[in-house]
């Protein structure tokens, strides 16, 4: 099976985020930047599909400036055969929407009978990516992926993450499914992995897309503003005899936090 | 942080990826371990299916094609959050894999690297002796030649990963007319071999979850095939390993250092004393900048090490100071950790008492820094001489 994993590199959760001057984006200074968490769950669950089956073709596709091929070699280190990457400015800048054509333009290329992803990148937390995604290609999608099976090999049968529970979903090929937490654990790259990375293909490609529907000046969404946010307030300390401090305690948490 | 420091993409991966297991799979475990002196089966097996015990070695060997920038890298991360893993993976790397990869026969590296690059059994060197520790020079344990076997008599001491080795490099007197250096030679031995049997294991100090073991040898019989290098010139053989082996105790150092300096940097921000974060005060301050101070220097000197040796360039003088240098900054960085810490650091409930007890070992091992000194000296003279 071709399986294509969308992959985006986004700011480790542990980098320290500063605005840039324009006061609208990050400064991208010294911020390390890894593969989006919930992608890693999507490229590892690609690996497994095509291990599982003991064929296939697993490739990572990008819509990210040139320096995102570091991002893109650890997920072939991991094992995937291939990345896609579109580097073009003109396509980068946009909001999710945009990004969602780029890689429909994309996707439909590469002919996979699956596309996986993450279900929301870490940093900006759109999460429309996927979906919208689907809408281009025209198929059908799976949504907050936690376990796929494949009980005939041809059918995949999702469970997804609900309100209070789970809901079991079958979706014929192609589709697009998008990875929530507990989908699996990725794995970690071995080192002959790493190695083998060096040699594995990243292909720059240039879809063909109207140029008004993509990048900045296809954009719905204009961040007018980012701001670091707001320091958080002191907490309060309570103090005295257990007996008394408790039901002060669950009556604050009633009366002023309103959680009970 | 630190900076990448001109590490090449592979480089960061390789880093990365080390650090992300010690941090999620080792860390959790490290103070268990440390107490129990149990070594660490289960993760050095995981370690050996990432590849990690055939790092630094060529593919075409049995190896995973890293440089010696990337594996000393492996053993800075390790040691990061436990050096009992940092020293398992440097003995076995550096003093069991790389003899025979520099000096074993096409057979001998047919027979061994496979395996010990893939961590099928772990490996190491037994040089040090009761009775002849800096003095290697002074080893008695001999090797006599009878028929096509080498019967070999004696014993060594603080051999690591012993108990876990399919094969050990060892060194034994095979002229008994010689002196000093002159009549040591080089063997591979299996450790199933007749006559070989394992002493006593350490009770140690720190790095108390990797094995160290005493080897005693009566009448232990090993094939005449078994040598490494030529009769006579295991004195060589083992300077320049240990030339090798002594940036990978940098790296140790590096990293036991780097790690109490991570728990002291986060631990001054979360602890309040006088209605202020302790590092607030320029005291604790101070302390953290020296800390970091020397750890950066000392990875520069130990990283700069590595480079040399992978390219294939003396690095006698730049091993010894890289070890020296970092040894010391682990030891200061460990124990201002735990001044940091106050009282608490003084108890096993924080993992900087375990950093400053794993510490010292770096300032022994594989050279002492008085050693370290003297081979330091020996060269830059010999420099001036020139």
């Amino acid at each position: 099976m071709k399986i294509v994993v969308c992959m985006k590199p986004v700011p480790s959760s542990e980098a320290r985020i500063n605005i840039a001057s324009d006061g609208r984006s990050i400064d991208p200074t010294d911020v390390e930047m890894v593969a989006n968490p919930y992608d890693e769950y999507a490229v590892e669950e690609a690996l497994r599909i095509k291990e599982a089956r003991g064929e296939g073709e697993v490739i990572v596709l990008t819509v990210a400036a040139e320096a995102a091929r570091s991002e893109i070699r650890k997920c072939l280190a991991m094992g995937v055969d291939r990345g896609v990457i579109v580097q073009d400015p003109a396509l980068l800048g946009g909001d999710g929407i945009g990004t969602a054509r780029v890689l429909a333009a994309v996707i439909r290329e590469l002919e996979p009978e699956l596309v996986l992803c993450g279900k929301l990148s870490i940093d900006v937390e759109s999460d429309v990516v996927g979906i919208a995604l689907a809408e281009y290609l025209d198929w059908p999608h799976v949504s907050l992926a936690t376990k796929i099976e494949w009980p005939d090999g041809k059918m995949a049968k999702v469970q997804r993450e609900i309100e209070g529970g789970a809901e079991i979903v079958e979706v014929s090929l192609p589709a697009v499914v998008t990875a929530e937490k507990g989908l699996n654990e990725p794995r970690y790259a071995s080192l002959k992995g790493i190695m083998a990375a060096k040699r594995k293909p990243i292909e720059a490609v240039t879809p063909s897309v109207d140029a008004g529907q993509v990048g900045a000046a296809g954009a719905g969404v204009e961040i007018v503003a980012m701001n670091p946010p707001p320091a958080r307030g002191g907490g309060k300390k309570f103090e005295g005899e257990i007996e008394e401090v408790v039901p002060q305690v669950v009556e604050l948490l009633k009366s002023e936090a309103k959680i009970l | 942080m630190m900076t990448n420091l001109d590490l090449t993409e592979e480089q960061q991966a390789i880093r990365d990826t080390v650090r992300r297991y010690a941090r999620e799979k080792i860390a959790p475990r490290a103070a268990e371990l440390d107490a129990s002196a149990e070594f660490p089966r289960e993760t050095v097996k995981e370690l050996a299916e990432m590849g990690i015990f055939g790092i630094g070695f060529p593919e075409d060997e049995g190896g995973m094609g890293g440089d010696t920038l990337s594996y000393i890298l492996a053993v800075e991360e390790l040691s990061r959050v436990d050096g009992s893993h940092g020293i398992t993976l440097a003995a076995h790397c550096s003093l069991g894999v790389w003899p025979i990869y520099a000096f074993g026969t096409p057979e001998q590296k047919a027979k061994y690297m496979p395996k010990i690059c893939a961590g099928e059994y772990l490996s190491s060197f037994g040089l040090t002796e009761p009775e002849a520790g800096s003095d290697a020079g002074g080893t008695r344990t001999t090797a006599v030649l009878d028929g096509d076997q080498w019967v070999i008599n004696g014993s060594k001491q603080f051999i690591t990963n012993a108990t876990h080795a399919g094969v050990l490099v060892i060194t034994a007197r095979t002229d008994l007319e010689a002196k000093r250096s002159h009549g040591i030679s080089a063997f591979l031995l299996e450790t199933d071999a007749p006559g070989f049997s394992l002493g006593k294991k350490e009770d140690k100090l720190g790095l108390r979850a990797s094995d160290t073991r005493a080897l005693v040898f009566e009448d232990c019989r090993i094939p005449k095939d078994a040598l490494l290098g030529e009769e006579g010139h295991g004195f060589p053989i083992f300077m320049k390993t240990l030339d090798g082996g002594r940036i990978s105790i940098a790296a140790l150092a590096l990293g036991i250092g780097q790690g109490a300096l991570d728990e002291a940097a986060t631990y001054s921000m979360e602890r309040k004393q006088f209605g202020r974060r302790i590092c607030d005060f320029q005291m604790i301050q101070t302390y953290l900048a020296d800390m970091h101070t020397e750890l950066t220097a000392a990875r520069h000197l130990t990283y700069h090490a590595a480079r040399l040796k992978d390219a294939g360039r003396r690095h006698v003088i730049e091993s010894a100071m890289a070890k020296y240098f970092a040894s010391t900054a682990a030891m200061k960085a460990t124990c201002l950790a735990i001044q940091i810490h106050g009282g608490y650091g003084y108890t096993k409930d924080y993992p900087v008492e375990r950093y400053f007890r794993d510490a010292k070992l770096c300032e022994i091992g594989e050279g002492t820094s008085e050693i370290q000194r003297i081979v330091i000296a020996r060269e830059l003279l010999k420099m001036h001489a020139d």
